[in-house]
């Protein structure tokens, strides 16, 4: 693709920088299809193991939606939403957390490299540190919470009596990839994090799984305080609430505008380049053990 | 004598190695706060749609929620236990210096077990209890008696607690990697001790059949007696016998794997 602006000066400059962020994006991705599909041929070595771990993935994953099932065993809505809404919610939430925990979810091992002074080997080698943190240990058994996710989807589908349009249908999949985005740059911000608080690593499950069990809940039955942190602070709310509120037709939480259910893509790109801000500083503070 | 000084020397050595790491007990501890902040307002949307549910009125459903936070690492609900290390000693074969020590192996882990339970109690369960019972509205017993009585049910969860633990690590011996089982254990425990939802909640014979098991006297046991919806005796005598079957099957099973043991040299 040839690039428009051929002039002199300050856009060559910014021409030049950006052809080669373009080139250090795609041996950044070529880096990480490399190692994790290291990681596949590895995992398929054993393959009754991945069989197993995969289910295992499902069922622990399935969990919480059990949890959902037993109390509408008792009673018929929860904060004013019925079960298929709330299995709507429950199944995008899931599948966006599901596919960023398959991208990129051994991230929180970055403590531990940080602690035993492995990280270091990554450093030395010719290829984007990120890209070989988010690949490390790439684990395809996490499909079994992806593939939760999908199937409650489904069964939240075939429940709802909803007037479809192509927009509600093709902003499905438009919320399970800016959705994904936006933990992922969660899981990023967090890996960030433990450059300084390297033991702590904990706290970043409280964002990334605390949020997507928060998410698998509708917002009416969470106080407003908590609904505007997710929303304004950290916007968790456009991984599935406000999209949701529109192909169901249901209020919009805080009273934002109608926009703000389209606006997910635009949201996780900005979490996106924070995430990769927090990631360089990070990785600039990094002083290894030594040892 | 001289062997009850080893075993409590053991469990403070748990203890302290448990409180060596303060800022994962930090993390902890917010962690277990942000959950129990998303539950409980989840469980409050269920019994406001439905008072009452279970016997529970909305502030004892709030305890609930709280008392499983502070339990969560105590009893190793989510895993985290000693039974990982156990597992790797075995895997690895550094079991077979266990064996050698002039001690017993169950008692051995167990102490350590316990000092870490303790800890975990102490560092991590008490804060997120403390923030949740003053920031909802929670019932808590007036009477010292309740208070003590519950108390009285935190040492025998302890002990079922570590006796599930001790089985599923002694499985090690037979399937060298324990993964499965370990990630099975906890999906039981997590599903039958009351942390997904008050087993008093659960339906019909599916509820009575939970409330029977092992698993109940980790969480919902403590909960009723605290909540004063159980009589303290029976639940002691309750938790007791499961502590008392799971601690003996975990010796035989030990028997019977370490006449297996076999020490490679080279």
């Amino acid at each position: 693709m040839a690039d428009p602006v051929d002039a002199t000066g300050p856009a060559v400059r910014a021409g030049l920088t950006r052809t080669e962020q373009r080139g250090r994006l795609r041996e950044g991705l070529r880096a990480y299809r490399l190692i994790a599909g290291m990681w596949i041929r590895s995992t398929m070595a054993y393959r009754t193991s991945f069989a197993l771990t995969t289910l295992g993935n499902f069922v622990a994953s399935a969990l919480d939606f059990v949890a959902i099932l037993l109390m509408f065993s008792r009673v018929d809505a929860l904060g004013g939403y019925r079960l298929p809404e709330v299995a709507f919610l429950y199944g995008l939430s899931t599948l966006s957390f599901g596919l960023a925990d398959l991208a990129i979810g051994s991230m929180d091992r970055l403590g531990r490299r940080v602690r035993d002074g492995t990280l270091d080997t990554l450093l030395v080698r010719p290829a984007p540190v990120l890209a070989q943190v988010a690949a490390d240990r790439f684990a395809l058994r996490r499909l079994g919470r992806v593939t939760q996710g999908l199937l409650v989807t489904g069964y939240a589908l075939a429940g709802l009596d909803l007037h479809w349009t192509p927009l509600k249908l093709l902003l499905m999949p438009v919320m399970a990839l800016s959705g994904g985005g936006i933990f992922c740059a969660v899981f990023v911000a967090g890996a960030a994090f433990q450059f300084a608080a390297q033991d702590a690593s904990e706290v970043q499950n409280a964002f990334t799984y605390g949020g997507t069990t928060l998410l698998q809940y509708p917002p009416t039955v969470f106080a407003t305080e908590l609904v505007r942190g997710v929303t304004y602070v950290l916007p968790l709310a456009f991984v599935n609430w406000l999209p949701a509120a529109y192909v169901l037709g249901r209020p919009y939480p805080l009273g934002l505008p109608g926009w703000t259910a389209f606006a997910s893509p635009l949201v996780a790109m900005v979490c996106c380049a924070l995430a990769g801000v927090a990631w360089r500083a990070g990785l600039r503070s990094y002083r290894s053990t030594g040892s | 004598m001289g062997a009850g000084r080893l075993y409590a020397a053991v469990a403070a050595g748990g203890f302290r190695r448990y409180a060596t790491y303060r800022a994962a007990t930090l993390a902890g501890v917010f962690t277990n706060t942000v959950f129990g902040l998303i539950l409980v307002y989840t469980y409050l949307a269920l019994w406001d749609e439905r008072p009452h549910l279970g016997g529970y009125d909305s502030a004892q459903a709030v305890t609930f929620v709280w008392l499983g936070q502070a339990f969560l690492s105590t009893l190793a609900l989510g895993g985290g236990g000693v039974e990982d290390e156990l597992m790797e000693r075995i895997r690895t074969g550094d079991i077979a210096v266990d064996l050698y020590r002039p001690a017993d192996l169950q008692l051995w882990w167990l102490s350590a077990d316990l000092g870490r339970a303790v800890f975990q109690l102490v560092g991590r369960g008490v804060v997120p209890f403390l923030f949740g019972v003053l920031c909802f509205p929670a019932a808590l017993p007036a009477d010292p008696a309740t208070w003590l009585a519950f108390a009285g049910t935190l040492p025998p969860a302890m002990l079922v607690s570590f006796g599930i633990r001790y089985l599923v690590a002694l499985s090690a011996f037979w399937l060298l990697d324990g993964a499965g089982v370990v990630q099975m254990a906890w999906l039981a425990g997590f599903f039958c001790s009351g942390m997904l939802l008050p087993l008093n909640v659960f339906p019909g014979v599916l509820g009575e059949t939970v409330r029977a098991l092992p698993w109940s006297s980790l969480l919902q046991a403590p909960a009723d007696v605290l909540l004063g919806h159980a009589d303290p005796l029976g639940t002691y005598a309750f938790q007791g016998a499961w502590a008392a079957a799971l601690l003996a099957a975990g010796r035989l099973v030990q028997s019977l794997a370490t006449r297996r043991v076999v020490v490679q040299g080279g």
